[in-house]
């Protein structure tokens, strides 16, 4: 069997639904094995061989050296999401335990939002004042990443209500 | 100095791990042997409790074995110390639960 390659877009405020799919994907006999923007190609695997895992991180050679120590492979970078493999075999694969944790993945995804949707918003009102009239592309972009930080802040904010009672 | 901030599982099950040296898979699996498949690690969480508690003192890392290259941590005296503050903690809560609980099943 050859790898199979597919196209799928998905909001950076849904990663838990793009992870929900790589793992079905998974399950199905189909493994991550190279990723890109918006493409992902897939090798043939035993079903349920793998689980999946994305993570928003900066590169970071001793946390990928980590992972790696641990048994998990590292399969490729799109922007800052990071795509992480393990075999099933190996237990139970996450990448967060704690609620901490992912609170502050939150707060990394929040702040990459609110800083390119902040430059479009700048770029936007410049623009709209500029003969080119493309300042509403930018003021587009700007109100669809602010609603973006809306929806990371209300995981956010339910996940802190969770930790008031809880660890 | 008396340190009474309460441990969360995690950290309490990792410095429990490196009473002996062991690195970062091993400490995933006493864990999980400890607690009964209860606690499980995760990579992210695990990587971020070994860094603060090596910069906090609690735990420090091994000279990286030469052959296998991964790295072991170690409890260190002041982890050790935090962690037996942390038992005789965890004791009073235990015992005054089953007081209580232990009192009012006699009752019935």
């Amino acid at each position: 069997m050859t790898n199979k390659t597919l196209y799928k877009w998905f909001w950076v405020w849904d990663f838990e639904k793009e992870e929900r799919w790589l793992n079905e994907m998974a399950q199905s006999g189909w493994a991550l094995c190279k990723v890109g923007p918006c493409i992902y190609t897939f090798e043939p695997c035993e079903p349920g061989d793998y689980f999946v895992r994305l993570e928003m991180h900066s590169p970071d050679a001793s946390y990928t050296a980590f992972l790696e120590e641990i048994g998990a492979e590292y399969i490729g970078r799109v922007f800052q999401w990071t795509y992480y493999r393990r075999k099933a075999e190996m237990g139970q694969f996450d990448i967060f335990s704690d609620i901490d944790s992912r609170i502050a993945h939150l707060d990394r995804i929040g702040r990459a939002l609110a800083i390119i949707g902040g430059a479009n918003l700048l770029i936007g009102f410049v623009n709209t004042f500029s003969p080119a009239h493309f300042g509403w592309v930018n003021l587009l972009c700007a109100t669809l990443l602010m609603y973006g930080l809306g929806r990371i802040h209300g995981k956010k904010e339910a996940l802190e209500k969770e930790k008031a009672w809880r660890e | 100095m008396h340190d009474s901030i309460a441990l969360t599982e995690a950290v309490y099950y990792i410095l429990l791990s490196l009473y002996t040296p062991q690195h970062g898979y091993g400490i995933m699996q006493r864990t999980e042997a400890l607690s009964n498949g209860r606690v499980r690690l995760a990579a992210g969480t695990l990587y971020g409790a070994l860094s603060s508690l090596t910069e906090k003192g609690w735990i420090q890392l091994l000279p990286a074995d030469p052959v296998s290259r991964k790295k072991e941590y170690i409890l260190t005296n002041a982890g050790l110390e935090a962690l037996k503050n942390e038992v005789s903690r965890l004791k009073e809560l235990a015992e005054n639960g089953e007081k209580i609980l232990g009192g009012s099943e006699d009752d019935k």
